[in-house]
Order: structure tokens, then sequence, then C-alpha cells
């Protein structure tokens, strides 16, 4: 598929929806093994990111992202504030100048949006953190072809599903330390949720 | 040479600013800046409030942040980035409470940016990091 403004606006507008309708869940899985606040700092950040994109006219995918990186970091609380605020200023700084925005270009992007998260979060992954959701995403975006979305969909839900196994040693749930395992990673569901929706949006371009 | 200046990250807005009052207390001549909570002064931590609060810290010799846990150091990162500044530093590692007061009194008494981190590092790391 092809990305313009319309469908970099549609992304955030349907991660919005997603991220509305499964606050209360996200809170749950971030009371079991982190502060509890996912839920509504990614509630708040998505509904002002939205509003923002939503709102404005733009030339560029790179404009919208730039303003989605900057609303989610000053309006999410939580660590997810500046990690999911550097993914999109990545995502934005290597989708610059491209118009429209190709698979490869997205692809590109979601890589240097991993980067960026690793880098900032000081995460690798295996912690179960979101960045088990990135890595595979990011991997499958890079070696795929004529990608699918259904493909793309499958990968991300597949890889938040496995965060349940895993003992955190990153983010706060790391001081639970064993009592962390048996729980799907908050961050790792969130991002299962933009990638969803990513994928909704892709199956429409199609 | 303007002495260093102090910014204060917490996710609570009470700790950064209890923080700041019992630094007052001993230090008059230092711009000690608080940055807790979020923009709407709840829990958490904010790049751009605490880009701002570096813009008030600094009156030419240089910045230094000090934040509590999780995501302030990341927040921390960002803002330093953001504010785009040579001399500005996070002090990671280093105790909110024990580590700003140390800070403080020794921007006070006009160390240098550097000098200051080397102190805070051999207060609060030594051993720990070996």
């Amino acid at each position: 598929m092809e990305m313009k403004t319309e469908q970099a606006v549609a992304w955030i507008e349907k991660a919005n929806a997603l991220i509305q309708s499964n606050k209360e869940y996200l809170t749950e899985l971030d009371q079991a093994i982190g502060d509890g606040d996912h839920g509504l700092n990614m509630s708040r950040g998505f509904q002002e990111a939205e509003a923002k994109v939503s709102g404005t006219d733009y030339d560029t995918v790179a404009d919208v992202f730039k303003d989605v990186a900057t609303v989610l970091m000053s309006k999410i609380g939580g660590a997810s504030g500046p990690l999911y605020g550097t993914a999109f200023l990545k995502m934005s700084m290597t989708v610059k100048d491209k118009d429209p925005v190709t698979e490869a270009n997205l692809a590109d992007a979601v890589e240097a949006a991993l980067n960026g998260m690793k880098q900032r979060g000081k995460a690798e992954q295996g912690e179960k953190t979101m960045i088990d959701v990135w890595h595979p995403v990011a991997d499958f975006l890079k070696n795929g072809q004529n990608v699918q979305a259904d493909k793309l969909e499958e990968t991300a839900e597949r890889a938040m599903n496995e965060t349940k196994d895993i003992v955190a040693t990153k983010g706060r749930a790391a001081y639970l330390q064993e009592r962390s395992k048996g729980h799907v990673d908050p961050g790792s569901t969130s991002s299962f949720y933009l990638f969803q929706a990513l994928a909704d949006v892709w199956k429409k371009g199609e | 040479m303007a002495n260093v200046g102090i910014v204060l990250i917490s996710h609570s807005p009470k700790v950064a600013e209890g923080v700041k009052d019992i630094i007052s207390e001993a230090v008059s001549n230092v711009k000690v800046i608080p940055a807790g909570g979020t923009e709407e002064g709840g829990i958490g931590t904010s790049a751009p409030q605490i880009q701002q609060a570096i813009e008030e810290a600094d009156s030419g010799g240089g910045v230094l942040l000090l934040y509590d846990i999780g995501s302030a150091g990341m927040n921390a990162e960002m803002a330093v980035e953001l504010a785009d500044k040579k001399d500005c530093y996070v002090a990671d590692d280093i105790p909110l409470v024990e580590g700003g007061y140390v800070a403080a009194v020794e921007a006070g008494m006009e160390r240098s940016l550097d000098e200051i981190l080397t102190s805070l590092r051999s207060s609060f790391l030594s051993g720990s990091k070996e």
C-alpha cells in the first residue's frame, strides 16, 4: 500500500478508537504488573493526538507523524509518552520528503522507530516491553514484499501474546521479577492496537 | 561564570516542590526549578514541561537534571534533546533528594557542571557500578 496524509490520519483515528474501547483492559493489564496508569495515559494521549490530526490540514505524512509525536510526548504521563513520542518522531524523520510513503519507506520508518525506542528505553527484545512487538513487526515489514495486512496484524498479535511467558527485566514490571510471568505486557498490547489499526487502514488501501 | 542551575524531576509535583523547599533552606544563590507531574498536575512526567524548566534554570553556567523513578529519566533525556543546549546533563542513577541537595550546595559554591557530576558520582555511585 501507499500512505498519504489521509491514511496517516486514518491510522491515528483507528488506533485511538481501539485504545478507547480497550482502555479498561489496558488498565487491568497494567494493574497486574505495573502502576495501573497505562489505560488512562494512552486514552488521554491518543484522544488528544486524534483531535490534533483530525482538525489539521497536512501536506505530508511526516507532518502528521510529527504532530502525533509532540502530542503523545506531552500528554501521556508514563513511560509510553517518551517511547511512543520517540517512535513517531523517528518515523516522521524517516518519511520526510516521501510522498506518497511506500511500503519500503514505512518499513524503514518502523525500523527507525524501533531503534529509537530501544535507545530511549535502553531496552532489548525479550524484556517484556513494547519492543517485543515492534521488533518482529519491523522484521516482518523489512523482509516482506507485497506485505499482506492480515499477516501484519497476526505478527503483532502473536508477539503480544508471547510476552505473557516472559519475566520482565525492564520497566515497572521488573520489580515483580518472577511474578510478572503469566501476564501479557500492557505496552505490547497498546503497540498491538497500533499495528492492528495500521493493518486496518492497509486493508482499505489494498 | 554563572552558577549551574538544577532541575528536579519527579512523578509527583509535591515531591519536586518539596525537594526544592529542602534545598532552599540551605542554598539561595542557585536556580532550582521543580518539574514534577504531568501537564494536568497528575502523577507522571512530561518532556515539554521539563524542557521549560531547563530554560528557566539556565543562567549561563549549564543545567543539571535529577529525576526519581521509571520514565522520569527517559523524559529528562528527551527534554535535553528538545532543549538542544550544550551544557545540560542528566544525572543518571543519582537519588533525587540527596543528590539534588548536594548538587545545589556545590552549585552555590560556584563549582562547574563537570565538577558537580564527578562529585555526585563518587558520592552516590561508588562501588555500585563496578
